[in-house]
């Protein structure tokens, strides 16, 4: 009986989260296209809000082409690994009080694992194509995952300090429902380093070298088609969702807001996560891309010596503060 | 019964995916195989209560090791396998030898003692989670050894920057001695 609710809540979260990811790409060509003075998507029903889903069902019509000279078994695998990894993750984010699927107490290492498990499904979707584009795009990808998980992860040890928990549901309470209680106010630092680390782990531009256009044709996914490429989509959306997940749960109070909102707590959560991926969306429609060797240079020469310089004053003003 | 069988399904996956990480043709299937396997093995810590050794095996050894022979194995990129019957003469002497030793350890396993508890049982590690029982003891008890291995992987990282700074040094000087010039531009 329980297993039967968990599988409930299960398939009630994955589809979710797939109508989000959804609207999340309406949402992104809404707003860049209205900051470019252009209207976005409008045919498609009114103001275009169904385009989401004529774009999946052309997608899931579409022909699933396979290279020649792919490895054919690790290219039919890539796209699932990212896309499962990815979903994988949602099971452990705490969307209110008590509704995490798994509130585990490595939660936020758990997310770390997952999103790292994620990069293989592009590294591989870069060698299996057998084309220099996508091996081009796999390798950067790769390079950029391991620097930049390093300054996230230490950009996060601030925050593990204060709260003294890896449990995610945890980080909220330690919180508190305070405006100043939010660790956005005591670790300025740590979430600058976050916030630039999160735009590189999840290919974001002004990071986006692993699928640049104009030197990649479309990086690591050139080579997909049809429902797989959908699929590194999908991957790409859900773990922008995670990040920006990740970073209200731990710089932004996660579920609490000004005031309780009874029938549907997990509100204010929704609704800023939905700012960070707004954040995201300006972002990409302003930057330009970084070279590879700034992008180098930021991660390993600015975001790690400054994320272990704020560990550094955090535990001295701990220390103090006892 | 459901743990054992668990533990069960780990082993026997651990100890296929070993086998096949030797027996791939293919370098990137191997390492894809002891993927799965540290996949596993993670598992493995997860029945022993130890859900952050699982964590941390997952993160490091997948998600940075593991990807870092993948980059050797891209850049090298073998393209055709050697293929010989044998690499030495004497195989079966070897496959004697090893089968003896594989005897020996299904032999020596008999003799297994459960260890005596300690101050960490299940019930002191779940209550303070296992995090914090570990780094409590890897700071007050193991703090010693904690730093003995801080030292030699320091001493690792200044080594790889000493030897990716020589070779540019060394560069310098054969450009030096092929182009004498450059002597004097430095001096000016």
């Amino acid at each position: 009986m329980q297993i039967l609710i968990l599988l409930i809540q299960i398939a009630i979260l994955v589809a979710v989260v797939l109508l989000h990811v959804a609207y999340a790409t309406y949402f992104e060509r809404k707003i860049i296209g209205h900051m470019q003075v252009r209207m976005g998507p409008m045919l498609v029903g009114w103001h275009g809000l169904l385009q989401p889903i004529a774009d999946g069902i052309k997608s899931f019509f579409k022909e699933d082409i396979i290279p020649d000279q792919a490895d054919k078994s690790l290219f039919l695998a890539a796209p699932i690994i990212c896309l499962a990894a990815m979903m994988v993750s949602l099971s452990v984010l705490p969307f209110a009080k008590g509704w995490a699927l798994a509130d585990i107490n490595v939660g936020l290492l758990f997310i770390f694992a997952m999103s790292s498990l994620a990069s293989y499904g592009i590294i591989l979707a870069g060698w299996a194509s057998n084309s220099k584009y996508t091996l081009l795009g796999g390798i950067r990808s790769m390079a950029q995952v391991i620097s930049y998980e390093i300054a996230i992860g230490l950009s996060l040890v601030g925050v593990m300090m204060l709260s003294g928990t890896l449990n995610l549901s945890q980080i909220v309470e330690a919180q508190g429902n305070s405006f100043f209680g939010m660790f956005i106010i005591s670790q300025p630092v740590a979430f600058f380093v976050f916030f630039i680390a999160m735009l590189a782990e999840t290919n974001r531009v002004p990071f986006d070298l692993p699928e640049a256009e104009t030197e990649l044709v479309s990086g690591y996914i050139t080579e997909y088609s049809g429902m797989r490429y959908a699929m590194f989509f999908m991957a790409e959306y859900i773990g922008m969702f995670v990040m920006a997940s990740i970073g209200v749960v731990c710089f932004l109070g996660g579920w609490y807001g000004p005031f309780a909102v009874p029938l549907f707590p997990p509100i204010w959560f929704i609704l800023k996560v939905y700012f960070i991926m707004f954040l995201f969306i300006w972002i990409r429609a302003t930057l330009p891309r970084y070279r590879y060797d700034q992008l180098m240079a930021i991660g390993w020469k600015l975001l790690i010596p400054l994320s272990l310089g704020n560990i550094f004053i955090t535990g001295l003003a701990m220390t103090l503060a006892q | 019964m459901l743990i054992k069988s668990i533990f069960l399904y780990c082993a026997l996956v651990i100890i296929t995916t070993a086998i096949l990480t030797v027996r791939f043709r293919n370098p990137v299937h191997s390492v894809l195989a002891v993927l799965v396997l540290f996949f596993h093995m993670a598992g493995l810590y997860l029945l022993l209560n130890a859900e952050f050794l699982a964590a941390v095996q997952v993160i490091v050894y997948a998600g940075a090791i593991l990807v870092l022979y993948l980059f050797v194995v891209f850049l090298v990129n073998v393209k055709k396998e050697i293929k010989t019957d044998r690499f030495i003469a004497s195989y079966k002497i070897a496959a004697i030898c090893s089968f003896l030793v594989f005897v020996l350890l299904i032999a020596g396993s008999r003799s297994f003692l459960i260890g005596p508890s300690g101050k960490w049982t299940i019930e002191a590690v779940n209550r303070i989670t296992h995090t914090k029982a570990i780094g409590s003891e890897i700071f007050s008890t193991y703090v010693l050894p904690f730093e003995i291995v801080a030292l030699i992987l320091l001493v690792a990282v200044i080594g790889g920057i000493l030897l990716a700074k020589q070779d540019k040094q060394e560069d310098f000087s054969i450009h030096k001695k092929r182009f004498p010039q450059l002597k004097e531009d430095n001096s000016a």
